[in-house]
């Protein structure tokens, strides 16, 4: 794992680069939107990985429960710690693009309105990670256990109850095509590998802070540290 | 399990009913908040229609947090759920016999508010009294399921009474805002029951996948 940090970060520097270049270079402009859509390669992207470690996240929360094994708590930690981020991403990207494309900031709309719920999920386990002392861990994973399993019912509430006029197609990924549909693509695979690395690198310091502390309690045990 | 989990319940609810303290707090609290809600908002009818679904439910959430945190409370003060935990009985009926007792207690919230929010905001919270109370129902066993899950694994914490809102509403968002939805629609001018049953089966199928997701976990959350 050590080794393939490097890599990924490499691989993802040269991925960022060159998707910098073919957004302003070779993607063509949207008819409606002009220069604005350009944000669409990252926001979408970030999207994207925010829904992958959710999910991650919640599933490896439901295998550490039931197995206790520390390093699935790690894993889940990582890519909690790094949905926050990655959600903070989209919400700010989605807003300059709203304000950009809508004339206005924030809207409930369906998928404003998702992310956010989920981001706020996440920001309540980073919390609970941090404050909750000694059984933070398996707070933290019954939270994400239930925040996953809220996710379809966030999803049909928010199809149901959206009272806002829907703001255009703009976000549908399937409808891309031709030059579009490439630069999207590979910005989606450089943000993945950029998120694999900060994934590698969390659950390493995560890993090595637990090590740590055990460490410190078998000191403690042996009463080297008074 | 349901017998040993009635019995949990049925301790539950007898010490609450010799102190009484956890109900006249809650309700008292509920009341309260009705009574802020009536200065804080403009009561103009039309108004009222359309923000009564949410204060009732704000106030349900805010009061049955406060009272879930005092009913686990209780059994932190002797150590006793670890007794619980310990006693010869499935440790899922204890879990199901708390969350009856909360439920009990989250719908006495219930009962105080909406009538005083139909008195004092003279809102039609009651034109269909069949539906409402169901949807209330559902939603207090929904809030008792999910909230007794992080009680109790809450209870060693010294910062619970901060992290239980934290961790339950961001959970509990689809309840309320299903709850809220079936309440507007039957308290609308013209009462809209395909969408009020639309949300109260949302609830009803949100309570069941809440019940079996925490059966799964919840031994493995309380257990250190």
């Amino acid at each position: 794992m050590n080794k393939a940090i490097p890599v990924l970060a490499t691989l993802s520097a040269i991925g960022f680069a060159a998707c910098i270049y073919l957004i302003f270079n070779y993607a063509p402009f949207e008819p409606a939107l002009l220069f604005n859509q350009k944000i669409f390669y990252f926001h979408v992207a970030h999207a994207f990985m925010l829904f992958v470690a959710v999910t991650i996240c919640g599933v490896s929360s439901l295998i550490y429960l039931k197995k206790r094994t520390p390093k699935w708590d790690d894993l889940a930690l990582a890519t909690a710690e790094i949905a926050v981020m990655f959600g903070a991403v989209v919400l700010v990207t989605g807003m300059i693009w709203a304000k950009a494309a809508w004339d206005i900031w924030w809207t409930w709309e369906k998928r404003l309105t998702m992310s956010l719920l989920l981001w706020l999920t996440l920001v309540g386990y980073v919390l609970v990670r941090r404050f909750a002392g000694a059984s933070a861990d398996r707070l933290a994973a019954g939270l994400a256990v239930f925040g996953t399993l809220g996710i379809p019912f966030i999803y049909t509430m928010v199809d149901r109850s959206d009272h806002h006029p829907q703001a255009g197609a703009n976000g549908n990924v399937m409808t891309l095509d031709g030059p579009m549909k490439l630069v999207f693509w590979m910005s989606v695979l450089t943000f993945f590998l950029w998120f694999l690395t900060l994934v590698m690198m969390r659950v390493q310091s995560a890993r090595a802070e637990r090590e740590v502390r055990e460490l410190r309690e078998k000191g403690l045990d042996a009463g080297l540290f008074t | 399990m349901l017998r040993h989990a009635a019995r949990v319940a049925w301790k539950d609810l007898r010490i609450e009913l010799r102190s009484k303290e956890i109900v006249y707090t809650m309700a008292f609290f509920g009341a309260l908040i009705v009574v802020i809600y009536s200065f804080a908002f403009p009561l103009k009818p039309d108004l009222v229609r359309a923000a009564v679904p949410g204060m009732l439910w704000v106030a349900i959430a805010f009061a049955g947090t406060v009272g879930l945190g005092r009913a686990f409370d209780r059994e932190r003060e002797n150590d006793t759920m670890r007794a619980l935990l310990l006693a010869p009985i499935p440790r899922l009926s204890v879990f199901l016999g708390k969350a009856m007792s909360v439920a009990v207690l989250a719908l006495a919230v219930a009962v105080v508010c909406a009538p005083l929010l139909a008195l004092l905001l003279d809102a039609p919270i009651f034109a269909e009294p069949g539906p409402i109370i169901l949807a209330l129902v559902l939603g207090a066993i929904g809030f008792a399921i999910v909230g007794s899950v992080f009680a109790a694994t809450l209870l060693k914490v010294r910062s619970r009474d901060v992290l239980l809102p934290v961790i339950l509403y961001p959970i509990l968002i689809p309840l309320f805002v299903a709850g809220t939805h079936a309440t507007e629609a039957l308290i609308a001018s013209r009462v809209d029951f395909d969408k009020a049953w639309y949300w109260i089966s949302f609830l009803g199928i949100y309570d069941a996948a809440a019940l079996v997701m925490s059966l799964w976990v919840f031994e493995s959350l309380v257990i250190e």
